[in-house]
């Protein structure tokens, strides 16, 4: 039993079959809302909802805060959110069926834990930013564009992938 | 006809069920396809692993497929779905810094939720920089914005873009992504192994 769990962890599914039905999860989720997937923006009302929290006044006039603001209603009670939690939900039970659920750092032994998570501060801090400015993350404008066509989830896709590629040299001991 | 929110054929009082359903699924699919491994992710950028590529595409080809043809059969109207924005220059910057952050991160947000889930402490530090940078990003805001909203060409399509028949474009993306595949399995086969 124990020796299945432990092979059953590397196994993850033919990565064409995670495309289809990633696909047709896409077609389901514009039939039934008009609109995309989406990832980053339930993060972005978890920031509107503290600073709120924090400071109401500096939320209230800050240009950005004060757009996802709306009189007796929490930054929370939104689609996304929801979507998110759904998110967390279903990844925990694939990973509770796998056997993968554990509390653990990841990463290349060329690499210690500490490198490893100072880096995913960092990278985090860059994409959560990037994400603002392009409108969406690699769910939300690349792929949910690429789904309706629209110009602006190709030309992210085409910027997030091709600058991986071009970074790709100068993080390498990070990953291989 | 759909969509079906929009068109009020389900009451807006199902929206968050239907939300958390939709996550679930995703969420579900991300993990088991091995997106919330960072390592499986960065694959694709070092030749080892062309899952996210693979997923990805097959992803939006049948997903672009779908939608178009459910058009063609009259079940859903096209015109009334979400077509993001193009901000031109912001859409790059914007992409530029998330390709730096996916490399040094080695996530993306949806994915980061899922390596959450299943206890990554990586992920974990991860998302909270998320934050911190949407933060950043919200606190910077009136010096940005007028990049921001630069550029703006309005909710426009590639067939919009190139004025040619959406299906040409449809058809012209799935042969592209069959032979990406290709060559992606030929460069897998070519590159040192990576364990992890």
């Amino acid at each position: 039993m124990e020796k299945i769990k432990k092979t059953k962890r590397h196994v993850y599914w033919n990565p064409y079959f995670g495309g289809f039905l990633l696909g047709l999860l896409i077609i389901v989720t514009f039939y039934l809302s008009g609109r995309g997937l989406g990832a980053s923006g339930a993060l972005k009302s978890g920031v509107v909802t503290i600073v709120d929290t924090v400071a109401p006044n500096h939320a209230e006039t800050n240009g950005y805060y004060s757009q996802f603001l709306k009189d007796n209603e929490s930054p929370m009670n939104n689609w996304l959110v929801f979507e998110a939690l759904g998110v967390i939900l279903g990844a925990f039970l694939s990973g509770a069926l796998t056997g993968r659920i554990k509390w653990r750092v990841q990463h290349s032994p060329k690499i210690t834990s500490k490198k490893r998570l100072v880096f995913a501060l960092i990278g985090g801090i860059l994409f959560g930013f990037g994400a603002q400015i392009a409108r969406g993350c690699t769910s939300g404008a690349a792929l949910s564009g690429m789904a309706v066509l629209a110009t602006g989830g190709f030309i992210t896709m085409l910027a997030i992938f091709g600058t991986g590629y071009l970074a790709a040299y100068f993080f390498r001991k990070n990953w291989i | 006809m759909g969509p079906l929110i929009p068109n009020g054929l389900i009451p807006t009082e199902w929206n968050f069920i239907i939300a958390l359903i939709i996550g679930f699924f995703f969420g579900f699919i991300l993990e088991a396809s091995g997106f919330s491994s960072s390592r499986k992710l960065m694959g694709v950028f070092y030749g080892y692993d062309f899952a996210v590529l693979k997923v990805f595409f097959t992803a939006a080809a049948v997903s672009v497929i779908g939608l178009y043809y459910m058009d063609y059969l009259n079940w859903l109207d096209i015109s009334k779905l979400y077509v993001h924005p193009t901000y031109l220059w912001a859409a790059i910057i914007g992409g530029v810094i998330m390709g730096i952050g996916f490399l040094a991160g080695g996530f993306c947000p949806g994915t980061s939720l899922t390596a959450v889930a299943i206890g990554k402490i990586d992920g974990i530090v991860y998302t909270i920089g998320l934050m911190l940078g949407i933060f950043i990003f919200s606190e910077f805001f009136p010096i940005i914005e007028p990049f921001f909203l630069k550029s703006y060409l309005g909710h426009i399509t590639l067939a919009d873009s190139f004025g040619i028949s959406p299906y040409w474009i449809i058809f012209i993306f799935t042969i592209i992504a069959v032979v990406a595949f290709y060559f992606a399995d030929i460069i897998r086969n070519r590159v040192k192994k990576v364990f992890y």
